[in-house]
């Protein structure tokens, strides 16, 4: 679905990505694991056309996107959920989930869509009138995904949900992801520090390390793989 | 007993103490404007040392008063019974009908019998107040609801009252054509200001517009065969009204519902805007630049969509303001307006546009009836600036969007569905 070809992407003269190269299957899970700063955030980032690549190539369904604008490639169906939750913390929940919505017109569907964000996520229908800013954390990555899920991605671009979350709510938030992935078909692409939840819910597994990709397998071998154990299991 | 009183004592000397310490200052702060008075014309000084008696004498008791008022705000209690009690009255204003229908028509009563109810010129200074309503309303789109600090605000009004002083002199053309001309003029310039500061922030922002506001003024003020340098446009004429022969007072009295009728449009319009979804977006925009950009939202065309649509208000004004002086030059559109319009946004309550609309009565007529005042009028002003800005930081009147959302879904998507049919 989305193939990433030898990307160089610079922040001024500091060299993120060098020569990376992925692909993303349609329907599947993958995840990117790494340490901090080894460029994941940063790939994602490219991906979404915010941090635009210096060199290599995109192809998102045979089209390239490298050179387009983030609302372009948005437009396509990629959507980024930003590090950090970020969301509008002086907009309610509910527009907040609108905000997601923000190139489609079709009201039905987006009520629709709204019901199943709710039914997904129970507690964000308790709180819709509330502003986004007076959520805990737990909440705030829920309606930050369920903000990217507004506008029925194809492609959704996690960046490392489980930050900061109590071990149930990352346990929460995980089954989630697997049952937007089961449910929709929706393509997911997750950017992860907890590699250990990353990889049992993923189809495969890339592991990245200053800018470069290190490893490549299918999620399972990963999680059995010596170097990963050492490295970001802790095992 | 005695033990008990002790702390007290010492509590109410160390009150006194520095209240004493305050009126020294005082004292020493106005002392040359207040002691010292010279006298030009047989060359000597004289020593009014009994003002500085009377300074001290009164900033004493009034340092007792400000400590007190302080305290009051830090404890959050007076402030959050005053609040409480402002929105009770608030909410029960909204929720009954009838003493909202009925204080509005009072209201409008009011304001359409004010130029037959008092002179013609309360109601030329009921004109420049209300003009700066909708100058503040204009800013508050870019400023409160964007959030980009725009300190240039005046070039546009100067491109507005320019469009038609220039319009009219050379072709002879009325206020009414003029008046959506100058309005479109004015937004090119913002868009045209917009593109070159899109990735600016804050500061940086701010002192480009600062800089553009200057430029167009220094254009003005040089370019004589363009703009007539700085003796400025003359004769302009005033707006058209049938045809008919009006006399000056009764071209004040039209130009004051012109006026009105513009600034209920522009209440309605920023209304509609501020709750529609490029609304929401721009607050989207002021808060998260990255999240939006991740939404999918066109970064560059929200930003200036809101510059544009700040600066139309601005023209509209602009040709307003050509019309009600006749004249213009370019010595009134200088920094200083720049910055009376943002303190009127800032002063009454950014993004709320009841806030605007007394920030502008405040600042606008507050000048003019402290008149009485004469040479402290301005020491006067600019004291009751600091005061609101101490006690009252969210400005006069607090962000009213808050208390509009609670159970507003369905009105929220008909709102959706209606941005749809007109996109």
């Amino acid at each position: 679905m989305l193939k990433v070809k030898n990307l160089h992407t610079y922040y001024g003269g500091i060299h993120a990505l060098k020569s990376v190269s992925f692909d993303l299957p349609e329907g599947e899970i993958v995840t990117l694991i790494g340490a901090n700063g080894a460029g994941k955030s940063t790939a994602l980032m490219s991906i979404s056309g915010i941090v635009p690549p210096r060199y290599g190539e995109i192809t998102f369904l045979g089209r390239p996107i490298h050179q387009m604008s983030p609302d372009r490639i948005f437009a396509l169906g990629i959507v980024q959920v930003p590090e950090g939750r970020r969301i509008f913390p002086l907009l309610t929940v509910t527009e907040n989930l609108d905000m997601g919505a923000y190139l489609r017109n079709d009201r039905k569907g987006i009520a629709q869509d709204i019901d199943y964000i709710f039914s997904l996520f129970p507690r964000l229908a308790e709180r819709r009138h509330q502003m986004g800013g007076t959520l805990s954390g737990g909440e705030q990555q829920m309606l930050a995904i369920s903000r990217g899920l507004m506008s029925r991605p194809k492609l959704l671009l996690l960046d490392e949900p489980s930050l900061g979350l109590a071990p149930v709510l990352v346990q929460l938030i995980f089954a989630t992801i697997e049952k937007i992935n089961r449910e929709n078909k929706t393509t997911i692409f997750l950017v992860e520090q907890n590699a250990n939840m990353a990889l049992r819910i993923a189809h495969r597994g890339y592991v990245m390390e200053s800018g470069v990709i290190t490893l490549e397998d299918t999620a399972a071998n990963l999680l059995n793989s010596e170097k990963v154990k050492q490295a970001y299991l802790g095992l | 007993m005695k033990a008990q009183s002790l702390p007290f004592i010492r509590r109410a000397a160390s009150e006194i103490f520095q209240s004493l310490l305050v009126s020294c200052w005082f004292m020493f702060l106005t002392f040359p404007i207040m002691v010292i008075k010279v006298n030009p014309l047989e060359r000597t000084i004289d020593w009014q040392w009994m003002r500085l008696v009377w300074i001290g004498l009164a900033v004493f008791p009034l340092s007792f008063v400000w400590r007190w008022l302080m305290k009051r705000k830090e404890h959050g209690g007076g402030q959050d019974g005053e609040d409480s009690w402002q929105k009770r009255l608030g909410e029960k204003i909204r929720a009954d009908r009838k003493i909202y229908t009925a204080l509005l028509a009072i209201l409008a009563v009011f304001v359409a019998a004010f130029p037959f109810m008092f002179s013609s010129y309360q109601t030329q200074i009921m004109i420049s107040a209300l003009m700066y309503v909708m100058l503040g309303l204009g800013l508050n789109i870019v400023v409160g609801l964007a959030g980009l600090l725009d300190l240039g605000y005046v070039a546009f009004y100067a491109v507005g009252a320019y469009s038609y002083a220039l319009l009219n002199h050379h072709f002879g053309l009325g206020f009414w054509p003029a008046l959506p001309l100058g309005a479109g003029l004015a937004a090119v310039c913002g868009i045209l200001l917009g593109f070159p500061v899109l990735r600016l922030r804050g500061d940086y922002l701010a002192i480009v517009t600062l800089g553009f506001g200057e430029i167009i003024r220094l254009v003005l003020e040089n370019w004589n065969a363009f703009s007539f340098g700085p003796s400025g446009i003359a004769g302009i004429s005033r707006p058209w009204f049938f045809g008919a022969d009006l006399s000056l007072g009764q071209h004040t009295v039209f130009l004051y519902f012109i006026v009105l009728i513009l600034v209920g449009f522009t209440i309605l319009v920023v209304n509609r805007l501020r709750n529609s979804r490029i609304g929401r977006a721009w607050i989207a925009l002021r808060e998260d630049e990255v999240a939006c950009q991740a939404m999918g939202i066109d970064k560059t065309r929200t930003k200036l969509t809101a510059f544009a649509l700040g600066a139309t208000w601005a023209g509209f004004v602009g040709c307003v303001f050509a019309a009600k002086t006749t004249f213009i030059n370019p010595a009134s559109f200088t920094f200083m307006e720049s910055a009376i319009i943002l303190s009127i946004v800032v002063l009454g309550g950014m993004g709320s546009i009841i806030g605007v609309i007394v920030g502008a009565m405040v600042l606008i007529l507050l000048p003019e009836y402290l008149r009485a005042f004469s040479e402290y009028r301005m020491l006067v002003f600019g004291a009751s600036m600091v005061l609101i800005m101490v006690f009252r930081p969210q400005g006069i009147i607090v962000g009213v969007r808050q208390h509009y959302r609670f159970g507003r879904k369905e009105s929220t998507e008909e709102q959706g569905e209606r941005d749809a049919a007109s996109a």
